[in-house]
């Protein structure tokens, strides 16, 4: 049983006329893909009238703990932050390290990162339309999504050997180097994905029930989306045209060719879709990497086995799947670093599901916040 | 293959750039900020006194920072540092501002009148480190149980159930 | 005396069927859907899985039968029993063979139209006897569905009996000739969609798949309970696939016997691969989109399929 009543009282609302409010507890255990996510709505018959996300369940106190932990030692809990998504949580912590510490990575190491942070970003795009679909009761989309999902994944356990927390991305390069026959399998998946892609955006999005299920639902305007500081699929489905690759461009980004997919109405329609042209133009990048990167050393040389960075502290950022996705590093001399923080994309853009929902019925509050693709891995930290 | 080598990787070298564009609009638009201005890791930081911060927020927004980042704070034992992360679209570039909170009275105006965004960072803070802000219009525990003791996250923090992690490298 | 014995005779045989119809029609479902999905279905239990549903039926049978404690008791232990009756009733009166139904009556086609509304009451005193505000929602919810998918179902049934003449399902299958497919072609699509509706499938299971947000009309229900509900379900599956078969698409051709049946179940089976591959293809309506479809597109079609239709009944 997720949903409970708590309570049904007497209100009145702004137009001074007495409503009959019923409150009731969206538990934080669903049978929905989304995690641990409780929201407390508040609805005039079924319709919502106010809606308050309550997180805190996945909260582990990563924080707190990076303080405890050499630089190389906290990368495997950045592995948890975002676990759809651990190749990019990886890179943006490592990027701080070597911003703090002066760390300069070998292209091809960037060239690698590169790589997999998109095939990361087409996962994690393939779980959020996954779980729009089966939210939506469109099972075999959610099906056809992770059959695409699953492609990348086998790449990262040839890679890395694992298929969820890589562990991969550290601070001066990549754990190891990629292995023989690793670039014509990720071209070979690369070469077969958008045209699955646009065969799942057909299956879902061109459906005239899916159509009707969310379009015009969970509308969030461009003004609004920069006030409450929306970032990544959210900000862009709202025509917010903000991508760090290309407004605040780092890595190997400059050098390739790709277009920033945005939206019009800013429903939960275009935020999926912008995932899915994300993840096409991701297969371009891939590819184009694939083509250019070299041979090289894949680690910084002369990397000391306990990095200590000088005292200051340094905030760098990444486009992540979900939005821009950044690392906050203290350092106060020693090998372990004096504070961390995480400004985690979905943590910001939970925020909005209490102003988008007001309105909608509850069905329609658990498409909007699916089309949010909050990780609670990330919300809580 | 094109001379890729000729296509700039913009590692934090470039960075300086932009980041002299930004120092010299802040000079001239408000010079009693510019002493304040710093450049540290190849990013802007800006540290001003807890009095002026909300205005200088304020400014900040009307100089085309028009995003907010986050808002954290770092136990430095006598004090907190409270570290505001903006964005301009315009400059291209991020922006940390920073301020001081003595460790007992740890207050401060909120900023959650120029940025919305601002409502569930300082709500953390408050949750992890005990620093109000007033004027919030919901400050409350966010990721921490209601009836929770204590803010987790100061470096004086005390908690029974805690095994130590053996300190060795 | 042996018309009682007989009558009893058939209802277990009905009972009967729907427990095959259900045991089939759950491995094929798992079976179809698992290939539109790129997987492969059942496959261990058996020969390509058929003992998959028997296994399942099993384990239903040894669980825990649990009531919620503020049930209504006697209500919560009887509303399945009122969904499944009226499909098995309604099952007998499905023209099976030429010239041969096992409830032949002279309103047979109504018969199998009006009495599995009795079905809705199963449903929402289902969901009102689980004592939970939202599953008494879902089985009104359900029910509302249910009611108003009616009337475009049975206007499409209509028009065939205004063209053959005779509400007698024997009589209507005999009547058949190959221009009704074109002519019934928007009568056939409003029955299959309408039926669909109906048994609260596919992509309008709204009320019972909100059980995964909202505890649905039947979400308290375990075991064989649990298992008396989805037997209905598939039990209406077979009696509509079979009935639709039967009446818009030929049904036995008139040929002979065994033959007969076994070409009009050929066609009942055609009949729910397209209700399975529905339900996996499309998501799920919203509950006010559910209804604007029943009473603003499929409603207005069927009545100009029944206009169509008497146009046609004068002019022959």
């Amino acid at each position: 049983m997720t949903i409970e009543i708590e309570s049904r009282r007497s209100v009145t609302d702004e137009a001074g006329r007495g409503v009959d409010e019923l409150v009731v507890n969206i538990g934080p255990s669903h049978p929905s893909t989304h995690g641990v996510c409780r929201v407390i709505a508040h609805l005039d018959g079924e319709v919502v009238v106010k809606a308050e996300p309550v997180i805190g369940y996945l909260h582990r106190g990563i924080e707190k703990m990076a303080e405890n932990r050499t630089y190389l030692q906290v990368v495997p809990l950045t592995d948890r932050l975002d676990y759809v998504g651990s190749m990019y949580a990886n890179w943006a912590y490592c990027r701080a390290v070597e911003r703090l510490a002066d760390i300069r990575v070998p292209e091809r190491a960037e060239y690698i990162r590169v790589i997999v942070c998109e095939l990361q970003r087409i996962a994690s795009h393939m779980m959020g339309v996954g779980a729009s679909g089966a939210d939506t009761g469109a099972f075999t989309a959610f099906v056809y999504a992770f059959d695409i999902r699953e492609r990348i994944v086998e790449l990262f356990e040839l890679l890395c050997g694992a298929r969820l927390t890589y562990n991969y991305v550290r601070p001066g390069g990549v754990s190891a180097d990629l292995p023989d026959g690793w670039i014509e399998a990720c071209r070979a998946v690369v070469r077969a994905a958008p045209a699955r892609l646009r065969e799942l955006d057909d299956l879902f999005f061109g459906n005239y029930i899916a159509a009707g299920r969310m379009r015009g639902i969970g509308v969030l305007s461009a003004e609004d989306a920069v006030a409450w500081g929306a970032t990544g699929p959210v900000a862009r489905g709202s025509g917010v045209p903000f991508d760090l690759r290309k407004d605040d461009p780092y890595s190997v980004y400059p050098r390739l060719d790709f277009d920033v997919p945005v939206g019009e109405s800013g429903d939960a329609f275009d935020r999926g879709r912008v995932k899915l042209f994300e993840s096409i133009e991701s297969c371009r990048i891939i590819e184009q990497a694939l083509d250019q990167i070299e041979a090289g050393p894949v680690k910084a040389s002369g990397l000391p086995r306990l990095i200590r960075p000088r005292p200051g502290d340094a905030y760098d950022h990444i486009e992540s799947a979900r939005g821009s996705l950044g690392v906050y590093l203290v350092s106060d001399g020693s090998p372990r670093p004096y504070r961390m923080k995480v400004r985690s994309p979905a943590f910001c853009n939970l925020q909005l599901l209490g102003r988008l929902a007001v309105g909608h019925t509850v069905s329609d509050l658990v498409v909007i916040l699916g089309s949010l693709d909050p990780v609670f891995g990330e919300v809580d930290r | 293959m094109s001379d890729l080598s000729a296509i700039p990787v913009p590692v934090p070298a470039d960075a300086g750039s932009s980041l002299e564009v930004l120092r010299e609009a802040l000079c001239s638009v408000h010079p009693d900020l510019c002493p304040l201005f710093s450049i540290e890791f190849a990013d802007s930081v800006l540290m001003v006194s807890r009095a002026q911060l909300h205005a200088t927020a304020a400014k900040l927004k009307e100089l085309g920072f028009e995003r907010f980042g986050f808002v954290t704070a770092v136990d430095f034992g006598d004090d907190f540092e409270l570290v505001y992360r903006l964005q301009s679209t315009r400059f291209g570039v991020g922006m940390s501002l920073k301020t001081e909170v003595p460790r007992d009275e740890p207050a401060i105006e909120t900023i959650t009148d120029l940025w919305p965004a601002a409502t569930w960072h300082e709500r953390e803070v408050y949750d992890l480190m005990g620093i109000e802000f007033i004027g919030h219009p919901d400050l409350r525990r966010i990721l921490l149980p209601d009836d929770w003791v204590g803010h987790p996250l100061r470096k004086d923090y005390h908690d029974d159930d805690v095994i130590p992690r053996p300190d060795y490298i | 005396m042996t018309s009682t014995l007989i009558g009893l005779l058939f209802g277990l045989l009905a009972g009967l069927a729907i427990a095959l119809a259900a045991l089939f029609g759950v491995w094929w479902e798992r079976k179809v859907s698992g290939r539109i999905q790129l997987r492969f279905g059942p496959q261990q239990a058996g020969p390509a899985g058929l003992f998959q549903t028997l296994a399942d039926t099993v384990k239903l049978v040894l669980k825990e039968d649990v009531t919620p404690a503020a049930a209504d008791r006697t209500i919560f232990k009887w509303a399945p029993l009122l969904v499944f009756t009226p499909v098995a009733l309604s099952l007998l009166a499905v023209p099976f063979a030429t010239g041969f139904a096992p409830l032949d009556t002279g309103v047979g086609m109504l018969l199998f139209l009006a009495v599995p509304s009795v079905s809705v009451l199963g449903v929402l005193l289902g969901g009102w006897a689980s004592a939970n505000t939202y599953g008494t929602l879902g089985g009104m919810r359900g029910a509302a569905q249910m009611v108003s998918y009616e009337v475009p179902r049975t206007l499409s049934v209509l028009s065939l009996v205004v063209v053959a003449g005779s509400m007698r399902p024997t009589i209507v299958m005999g009547a058949w000739r190959w221009w009704w497919l074109p002519l019934f072609a928007a009568g056939f699509l409003i029955y299959l969609i309408s039926s669909i509706a109906e048994m609260n499938r596919g992509p309008f299971d709204l009320p019972e798949a909100e059980s995964e947000l909202v505890a649905g009309y039947f979400a308290d229900y375990t075991g064989i309970r649990w298992a008396i509900f989805m037997m209905s379900e598939y039990g209406a599956m077979l009696a509509a696939s079979t009935f639709g078969a039967a009446v818009f698409l030929g049904g036995t051709n008139g040929l002979p016997g065994a033959l007969g049946v076994i070409v009009l179940l050929l066609k009942a089976v055609a009949i729910t691969t397209v209700v399975i591959w529905v339900k996996w293809t499309f998501p799920r309506f919203r509950q006010d989109q559910l209804m604007a479809f029943a009473w603003k597109v499929l409603t207005p079609l069927a009545l100009l399929q029944l206009l169509v239709a008497g146009i046609v009944a004068i002019w022959l």
